[in-house]
């Protein structure tokens, strides 16, 4: 075998570490790409019904409770702070640092699903969940059931991404405080930090499309 | 050389252990061998019973509940857990590492469990089908899987939707790997074909995937909590699950026929000692299919109640694709012209591709024109349509393929003389079986129904008798190719001759694919030139 300069350990299949971390990034990168075409059809689903009953839409976004939406956008986006600031300290091999930032972003991702818990709890309580419990005093019940079952499904798919983010950056924070990372060796905290971006982003789309549409009607 | 036995992938280890938790691309591409096989006879089962029935008019084996079960159960088992992963999983688990140089797949663990959502995935449908039934067909149109059908609709789609990610885990490892672990001077447009079909149907596989998967999951939304996400009683759009399903399942029907391109091209040039013709033409036929079978889903909605004005788009953008396929017939038709040609079994199997897929193009062709599609849409016509392509296709190249390289993967050869005798029955059976469903179809026979007038009787009876030809074809090899295991010659590194990495290394390779890593320094079929006597006509 040809010796190679960097001394960290690979897996038997690559040739060097190297390959490897441009394997694990690729690797990641299309996972994302399916990821967009999975929330991509829910996307599509919503904006045909979007434009199908405008008004039905409208008024039923105006169930949303905008503050309690508000405050979760700040927290994800703290979130994806926190998950840059662990990248960069574990390439630095600062471990202490890389276990605080990856602690930072369980308990950031922890507060947001919390919050959405509030937020479905409500609905329950108001008697807003289609299928289940569901009495709509606004206009066009129907259509405003179709908004409704959109908005369960995509916040619900979106919640469960974070929730298996949460679990990954927990044992990512595990394996940080062995000291596993290091300058040579933290491509696991990269892509998982890709896909804890991508988590968030779909977020920065989903708030504005469920919550703050009746602002602009 | 010493004289112990050498060491290769099959004699690694033994146990179950060593089989079940393995992560060598090699074995867990026997794994996919071994369990798309059982699903393959399982669904073929259904088409016999089937058959069985059609053989007269009147209903006599089934009744039309359980007729529409069989055929529901035949799509979803040959189509899920057959057609998609065949070619990809078995061979090209097999066979990428081996093509680029690669000592393994960039994510073996990630490879183990593909098979193993796969396997989940597939007992769990079965059961979940023989259970429950399943009665919507394998599209599963809405309204009638969300409001009305009283099968085990939830538990059959659950099984597909955990199917789905084995095949986008197994596309993203395809991509990963070719990317990134090709062998030093194996450049992009040294690869073999079979390599860019891999390629192509991955990135099918990861686009068009997750979109099934999604559109599934809002189905038994739907059919579990009776909101109106596609049911049109409550507002919701049924062209929408449509359009939704087809976009994943007519790029599907290429994720089905794209490997086994990819199997025929290295079996045309292995067996005229050629170069393929055009090979860049070739590579890029391939990408194009690709590309092009994602803008073509509305040919399947022309009588559903679509814009005239999206169904005369969708209709020319479908003649499009037509354009690369036929690159691809006349590029294997140039590569045998002059070529030294030895009629071994793959080759018949590649043959029998090249004109089956031809008529099952064509007649796509005459599907994807607006006026005739009214006139066969859900005939006959169709479903002989589809078979040509998919068995006559996909079916031909994945036999083709396992006759090929399975001196490679066992190290024996297989009898010649009953692979050659049962290629032609298939051949024989196939074309009995669904060339009289073209007449019955355009004479305006409906599918899906368990009985007939009595004057198509007569070729219905054609069409059964083929059916049981062609399952006693398919019992053939699966006999021949389990004798040689014991009892077939040793084949040596390389018994075709043929050219590409997989043959530099020994049969069974072993563990880690290469002793050394290879070096390539010439493009993919660098047959030597042939040798054409003076003052003739070419030949040899």
């Amino acid at each position: 075998m040809v010796d190679h300069s960097s001394a960290a350990p690979h897996a038997h299949q690559f040739d060097d570490i190297q390959q490897q971390h441009e394997a694990d990034s690729l690797g990641m990168w299309v996972f994302l790409t399916t990821e967009i075409l999975f929330f991509g059809a829910l996307f599509l689903s919503y904006g045909i019904y979007r434009h199908a009953y405008p008004e039905a839409f409208a008024a039923a976004s105006h169930f949303m409770d905008v503050i309690l939406g508000g405050i979760n956008t700040a927290v994800l986006l703290g979130s994806s702070l926190t998950v840059v600031l662990a990248v960069h300290a574990a390439q630095h091999g600062e471990r202490k640092r890389l276990v605080m930032f990856l602690i930072f972003t369980i308990i950031l991702g922890l507060a947001f699903l919390s919050i959405k818990g509030v937020e479905y709890s409500h609905k329950f309580a108001e008697h807003l969940v289609p299928g289940v419990d569901f009495q709509y005093k606004g206009p066009q019940p129907g259509h405003a059931e179709i908004y409704f079952i959109l908005y369960f499904v995509m916040t619900g798919i979106h919640a469960l991404h974070l929730l298996i983010g949460v679990g990954i950056m927990t044992v990512l924070a595990f394996r940080a405080s062995k000291n596993r990372f290091g300058p040579d060796y933290f491509a696991p905290i990269e892509v998982s930090g890709l896909y804890w971006h991508f988590v968030d982003i779909v977020w920065i789309f989903l708030y504005p499309m469920l919550y703050l549409i009746h602002v602009y009607h | 050389m010493n004289t112990e036995q050498t060491v290769d992938y099959l004699n690694a280890g033994y146990g179950p252990k060593s089989w079940l938790l393995t992560t060598d691309h090699k074995r867990i591409a026997i794994l996919y061998l071994i369990s798309i096989t059982f699903f393959f006879f399982v669904g073929g089962f259904f088409a016999l019973i089937m058959r069985l029935e059609l053989l007269t008019p009147q209903a006599d084996v089934v009744s039309a509940h359980t007729y529409n079960e069989l055929f529901s159960m035949h799509g979803i088992t040959m189509i899920f857990f057959f057609l998609v992963p065949s070619i990809p999983a078995v061979l090209g688990n097999f066979l990428v590492p081996l093509m680029i140089g690669a000592r393994d797949l960039a994510f073996p663990r990630l490879n183990l469990l593909s098979w193993y959502l796969y396997i989940f995935g597939g007992i769990f449908t079965l059961v979940a089908m023989l259970t429950g039934g399943i009665d919507t067909g394998w599209t599963f149109y809405t309204p009638f899987s969300s409001a009305y059908s009283t099968t085990n609709v939830i538990p059959v789609v659950t099984g597909i939707f955990i199917l789905g990610f084995s095949s986008i885990l197994t596309g993203l490892n395809f991509i990963v790997t070719i990317h990134k672990m090709r062998a030093p001077g194996l450049t992009w447009f040294r690869l073999p074909l079979f390599i860019w079909a891999q390629y192509a149907t991955s990135v099918i596989i990861v686009l068009a995937t997750p979109v099934l998967a999604i559109t599934l999951a809002l189905l038994g939304v739907e059919r579990i909590f009776r909101v109106g996400i596609f049911d049109p009683a409550l507002g919701g759009d049924p062209l929408l699950f449509q359009h939704l399903f087809w976009f994943y399942s007519h790029p599907a029907v290429y994720i089905m026929v794209l490997p086994s391109m990819g199997v025929v091209s290295e079996l045309v040039t292995c067996f005229s000692r050629k170069r393929i013709f055009g090979y860049y033409f070739m590579a890029g036929a391939i990408m194009a299919i690709a590309a092009l079978g994602f803008l073509v889903w509305g040919h399947h909605m022309f009588v559903s109640g679509q814009s005239v004005y999206a169904g005369m788009v969708f209709s020319a953008l479908s003649y499009f694709v037509a354009v690369p396929s036929a690159v691809k017939v006349f590029n294997w038709t140039a590569t045998l012209y002059k070529g030294n040609i030895s009629f071994h079994t793959p080759l018949l199997y590649a043959f029998g591709f090249i004109g089956l897929f031809t008529i099952g193009g064509l007649t796509g062709l005459f599907l994807a024109a607006l006026a005739v599609d009214v006139h066969v849409t859900d005939t006959y016509f169709v479903v002989a349509h589809f078979h040509y392509i998919m068995v006559g296709g996909a079916v031909m190249g994945y036999l083709g393929g396992i006759h090929y390289w399975w001196p490679k993967i066992t190290g024996r050869m297989y009898n010649e003389g009953w692979a050659k005798f049962s290629a032609l029955i298939l051949f024989v059976g196939f074309n009995l079986t669904f060339f009289p469903q073209f007449i019955l179809g355009y004479l305006g026979m409906p599918r899906r129904y368990h009985v007939y007038p009595p004057e198509f009787q007569v070729l219905n009876v054609l069409s059964t008798a083929g059916a049981t030809i062609l399952g006693v074809g398919y019992l053939i090899p699966f006999t021949y190719l389990i004798w040689s295991l014991r009892k077939g010659k040793q084949a040596g590194p390389n018994p075709w001759n043929a050219t590409g990495l997989e043959w530099k290394t020994p049969s069974p390779p072993p563990p880690h694919n290469f002793d050394k890593v290879p070096i390539v320094t010439e493009g993919a079929y660098a047959y030597p030139p042939i040798l054409t006597t003076e003052g003739t006509h070419g030949g040899s």
